[in-house]
């Protein structure tokens, strides 16, 4: 039974947006001209695909649902959890649950405990695993079999990239006109206008490392288990959604005060604009973790007192993260908004306003049909330089506990969780390396496609 | 013979660009003598920048020298390492540049930015560089250097900067100034100021100029020997009073019959259809072919080498060369077209626009409180009558005040008094929905084309924009039909509606601008400046558009502007503006051939005129216009006037006539 919690739907609302707009574009030839620019980006293309990989992930673990449970007396019920296909798909790797920490590859944990053998006798010794390299017969195979495993793993990859490739390019080469071989040629030899070898190679090492996770995955816990013995790179994966969420909810919820606030300051001048700057400076001079720490103690104290109104757990860590995205988006619109106000000042002199002036048209066609357009650009720049923060400012808020709720899974939380253990001896140190691999990748690449993007909208590098 | 001062040959500079190799500057030879004032003239996108700045080896990142020469004084200079250039570049070679403003730095003082140069070229510092830098003020003709030494760029005035810009360049001794359009941000009185400076400072220390313009008037002023370019090439080059008497190649003879003036007024002015050729591509034959009317199969195929025409004027032109008797010479008379009918109008009874003393005042705010501390008299009492089918030219230099009553009279910006009555309707009065309807009845063209569409609309979105405002011209169908046949009008092709603004040239532009003016049917249009964004050629073209427009559609015009040869064209009835206020005012023969007022007679003789044989007596004007925030005391024109009496400080004048149309404030006509 399908279940949509409040993050989902805008979600959806987000993607269909987004698909509007991608529509949209591809009708105005303006439009799209920067979009081609920065499809010639090599480093750009590279980072889209690596955020498209992202949001694969982020939609999957989007849709939810009860799942089903065959009752004994037949009859069909549902389960109160919630899954979502990505868990499903994860399956394996979300059951596989230790007693407690183990490091990366291992098949003992990591401290020890005792025993009591066979024999009534007690020792103490590290435990084997439950599921962690259980397969192996005797563990100093380890070694050979991690290296057989992912050699395996390596070489399907490499297949199955090298057949989606050869598709693609058939297709290009259909598309074209031209003949297997030349697009062949053309592509590798960097000809293309698109960086197609780029876009290719970069999904290729997805898949490769699709594979290895997969193949790995099966037999080890690769980047370890937690202190109740989850597998971290599950919940490295998991938190992709969280991630996501604020990166792009906060902005949803930003550009209406930022657009319907920035716009007519400039605009109308005046009594509007002076009370619009009084608002944003005002909001601008608290400190943003002392409103956020605010809104979010309120609202727990808001859940607690209204239990009965969240079905489950779910449903009230969801309602959380949706605060902190609104909360977030309240506290940093001000920055976008000022940018408006100014650009907005400065369009409302050029003469195509004046000569819309001149024609009588109504000071809200004015705004709509030749500002909003005019600014559009420096909306779009903002937002994507933004995501990468907002991911950021989501591990910060967490580690000091106003972030999302601790049910929920996310890299600001493994890094809160994991901080405890950076002082004992030995030293647990995958939960953080983990939690740092993916957010660096995901900043990394959201800030390269945004530079991108930036220089594709910039009308002094703009080539043609 | 002796080695000329800079020799060019065969030059070649492209700029990469991803279509191509533009090939700005495509084989030109140039030779330049000690002294002498070489003027490079064309059209925008010729290439004459593109020529001064390889001979200064200044190229932007995408431009390469592709072959070719530059010796100065026998030295190549594209040989050079960089080092070495440096030394040459603000020695013994200089240049200044069309925008002062954004030449010097604002952040330095003008003497800081003297001495740099006197440092790096001279060597000198401390107390014997300030004393050059003095001397060096002194020659630019700046009043009071010691005070000026100290001073930022900000507070200098248009004019003043230049100057500033040529005593930077002079402060390295240079053998050769180059000028890359020195003038044409300047007001004519100024500019004027700037090329006597330039002529005087050439006697004195016998430096060569090489002069880099599109206005034939200050090459006539100006210079010795000119070289006209086209697309890449130069196509004649004589000396300046051959060129004058007799142009040879058909683009230049083009440029001056279609420059506007008094004696053309009965006519439709020429114009050099299509547009100059892109150049990234490769020339077959001649490249003004396209455009020319004298053009025939030769030229299509061949390439014209240079011909002479006698005494070292040259023509790159197969009219005067060894293939003129193969081609037909054509025939074609130039027709002169019947005068367009209304161009002598009647004066009318009622006017359509009745403008009485019209006030825009700028309030000046200080402090915390925002207390008011005074205001710019940006507009301060200004009476006008714009008759129906008439225009009227509002001329004075930048700064006046003449576009901001032009937008204070459309109510774009609310005038702060005075009255102004479109028939039976007081404007100043009308407010929000009434006020709109009102407006399509007049309309604006402005200055800069490029700024004027919104980028992001099509231009047929752009035109009906008015209509759906003002809510004519019917259903969608009507309304696209409107659209195509306004295109028609003038001149464009019905599947512009399609395209973006981008996508065509300034003229181009200012042709659908007017198109979108005439959609809400106007009867009065205020034009902004409409030309002077232009090149000559396609200046042409507008203002015979506006002419026809005008006499089928009985248009009233307000043509704001301070070119006075095209004041001469078109308008009926002129208006002279200074700082604020109406100082002349009458019909286009009182005002151009009998000026009375002393500023009105100064800015007709700065002009410079193409005519060697009309040289006239510049009237100086000193300094500058003074800011409308403090006018002076009196007559606003006392202190720069050369006539000024002692009243003319005391009290403004009292309005004078002449004639019933002819009208002047100026003391030495009062009682």
């Amino acid at each position: 039974m399908p279940v949509i919690l409040w993050t989902d739907a805008l979600i959806y609302l987000l993607v269909s947006a987004g698909i509007g707009f991608v529509i949209y574009v591809r009708r105005h030839e303006h439009l799209r001209a920067p979009w081609r620019q920065m499809m010639r980006s090599r480093l750009g293309m590279s980072a889209a695909v690596v955020l498209s990989a992202y949001v694969l992930i982020g939609l999957l673990d989007s849709m939810h649902f009860h799942p089903r449970l065959e009752r004994s007396e037949g009859g069909v019920g549902y389960s109160a959890e919630i899954l979502s296909v990505f868990d499903v798909i994860m399956t394996p790797m979300r059951t596989k649950v230790e007693k407690t920490y183990s490091a990366p590859f291992a098949t003992h944990l990591y401290a020890k405990e005792s025993i009591e053998l066979p024999g009534g006798q007690q020792i103490r010794d590290y435990r084997r695993l439950v599921y962690g390299g259980s397969h192996l017969e005797d563990v100093a195979d380890r070694p050979r079999d991690i290296a057989l495993t992912s050699l395996r793993a390596v070489a399907e990859g490499i297949a199955v990239s090298l057949l989606l490739s050869a598709a693609l390019l058939s297709l290009l080469a259909r598309r074209a006109g031209v003949s297997f071989r030349a697009k062949l040629t053309s592509v590798l030899r960097g000809h293309e206008p698109v960086p197609w070898a780029v876009i290719l190679g970069t999904a290729s090492v997805l898949v490769v490392l699709g594979f290895l996770v997969a193949r790995l995955g099966a037999g080890y816990h690769i980047f370890g288990t937690d202190k109740v013995g989850q597998d971290v790179l599950f919940q490295g994966l998991k938190s992709i959604r969280t991630g996501l969420v604020i990166g792009t909810l906060t902005t949803l919820v930003m550009l209406p005060f930022a657009i319907f606030l920035g716009i007519p300051a400039g605009y109308f001048r005046g009594w509007v604009d002076d009370t619009i700057q009084y608002i944003y400076t005002t909001l601008n001079s608290i400190p943003g973790v002392l409103l956020i720490a605010a809104a979010i103690l309120m609202l727990q104290v808001y859940m607690t007192t209204h239990a009965e109104r969240f079905e489950n757990v779910a449903a009230r860590a969801d309602m959380r993260l949706l605060f902190l995205c609104i909360i977030l988006g309240i506290t940093s619109w001000t920055g976008l908004c000022r940018l408006l106000r100014g650009e907005t000042l400065k369009l409302r002199e050029v003469e195509y306003i004046q000569a819309a002036h001149a024609f009588g048209v109504g000071s809200f066609s004015i705004i709509l049909r030749h500002i909003l357009p005019n600014v559009m650009h420096i909306v779009l720049i903002t937002v994507v330089l933004d995501f990468s923060g907002l991911v950021l400012a989501e591990a910060v808020l967490s580690y000091v506990n106003i972030g999302v709720d601790p049910s929920t899974v996310s890299w600001g939380n493994m890094i809160n969780s994991a901080r405890l253990e950076m002082a004992r001896e030995p030293i647990v140190w995958w939960s953080l390396a983990a939690a740092f691999v993916f957010m660096f990748t995901l900043v990394l690449s959201a800030n390269l496609f945004s530079d991108a993007v930036r220089d594709a909208f910039d009308p002094r590098i703009r080539k043609d | 013979m002796a080695e000329p001062l800079l020799r060019i040959e065969d030059l070649r500079t492209w700029l990469d660009v991803p279509a191509g190799a533009v090939r700005a500057v495509d084989g030109i030879d140039l030779q330049l003598e000690r002294g002498q004032t070489f003027a490079l003239l064309g059209e925008s996108g010729c290439g004459k920048s593109m020529t001064a700045l390889s001979v200064m080896r200044l190229l932007p990142a995408a431009g390469r020298i592709v072959s070719g020469s530059v010796r100065l004084d026998g030295q190549d200079l594209l040989g050079l390492v960089e080092m070495a250039m440096r030394r040459v570049r603000g020695g013994r070679l200089a240049m200044i540049f069309q925008e002062p403003q954004s030449c010097l730095n604002p952040v330095l003082s003008v003497g800081d930015q003297i001495s740099e140069s006197l440092r790096s070229h001279q060597g000198l510092k401390g107390s014997r560089a300030r004393a050059r830098c003095l001397e060096l003020l002194d020659a630019v003709g700046i009043p009071d250097p010691v005070r000026r030494l100290g001073e930022y760029p900000h507070q200098l005035s248009g004019g003043m900067k230049q100057r500033v810009m040529i005593a930077i360049a002079l402060a390295g001794e240079p053998d050769l100034l180059i000028a890359d359009e020195p003038t044409t941000a300047l007001d004519v009185t100024i500019q004027a100021q700037v090329l006597e400076l330039l002529r005087d400072l050439q006697r004195k220390t016998g430096m060569a100029i090489l002069l880099i313009t599109h206005d034939l008037g200050v090459v006539a002023e100006m210079a010795d020997r000119v070289a006209v370019m086209y697309a890449g090439h130069v196509v004649e080059q004589a000396t300046c009073r051959q060129f004058f008497q007799a142009p040879k190649h058909p683009y230049a003879e083009k440029l001056f019959a279609s420059l506007p003036s008094v004696n053309k007024r009965e006519h439709h002015l020429e114009i050099i259809h299509g547009s100059v050729p892109s150049l990234v591509q490769v020339f077959q034959g001649c490249r003004f072919q396209p455009r020319c009317d004298r053009a025939w199969e030769s030229c299509k195929t061949r390439e014209p080498r240079w011909s002479d025409a006698g005494n070292g004027h040259s023509v790159r032109c197969h009219l005067y060369g060894p293939l003129a008797a193969s081609g037909p010479l054509p025939t074609v008379d130039r027709k002169v077209k019947p005068p367009p009918g209304a161009s002598r109008l009647s004066q009318p009874g009622t006017p359509l626009m009745r403008i009485r003393d019209l006030k825009v005042h700028f309030p000046i705010r200080k402090g915390v409180l925002k207390r008011l501390v005074g205001s710019v008299r940006a507009v301060d009492g200004l009476s006008l009558d714009i008759h129906s089918g008439h225009t009227l030219a509002l001329v004075g230099e930048s700064g006046c005040g003449k576009t901001t009553a032009g937008k204070g009279l459309l109510q774009l910006i609310r005038p702060s008094g005075g009255s102004v009555r479109f028939e039976s309707d007081e404007l100043t009065a009308l407010r929000g929905q009434a006020l709109r309807r009102r407006r399509r009845d007049m309309q604006i063209i402005f200055q800069d084309p490029y700024a004027s569409m919104n980028p992001r609309m099509m231009i047929g979105e752009i035109i009906e924009e008015g209509m759906l405002a003002q809510g004519i011209g019917g259903g969608r169908e009507q309304r696209q039909s409107e659209v195509d046949e306004l295109l028609n009008r003038v001149g464009l092709s019905p599947d512009a509606k399609e395209r973006y603004p981008h996508e065509f040239s300034g003229g181009q532009r200012q042709r659908i601008c007017i198109a979108r003016a005439l959609a809400v049917r106007p009867r009065l249009v205020v034009c902004d400046e409409p030309t002077s964004a232009l090149d000559v050629s396609v200046q042409a073209q507008i203002l015979n558009l506006l002419r026809e427009l005008q006499s089928r559609m009985g248009l009233a015009y307000l043509f704001i502007t301070h070119n006075l040869s095209v004041v001469e064209y078109l308008a009926h009835d002129v208006a002279v503006m200074y700082l604020g206020r109406l100082v002349e005012q009458g019909t286009v023969e009182e005002v151009l051939n009998r000026p009375k007022h002393p500023y009105t007679q100064a800015l007709l003789s700065a002009v410079p005129v193409v005519e060697p044989k009309s040289r006239r007596e510049v009237i100086r004007l000193e300094g500058d216009l003074p800011s409308p925030a403090s006018p002076p005391k009196g007559c606003h024109f006392h202190p720069r006037c050369p006539e000024a009496k002692p009243i003319c400080g005391e009290q403004y004048p009292e309005e004078v006539g002449f004639s019933d149309s002819h009208r002047v404030r100026c003391w030495l006509y009062g009682s």
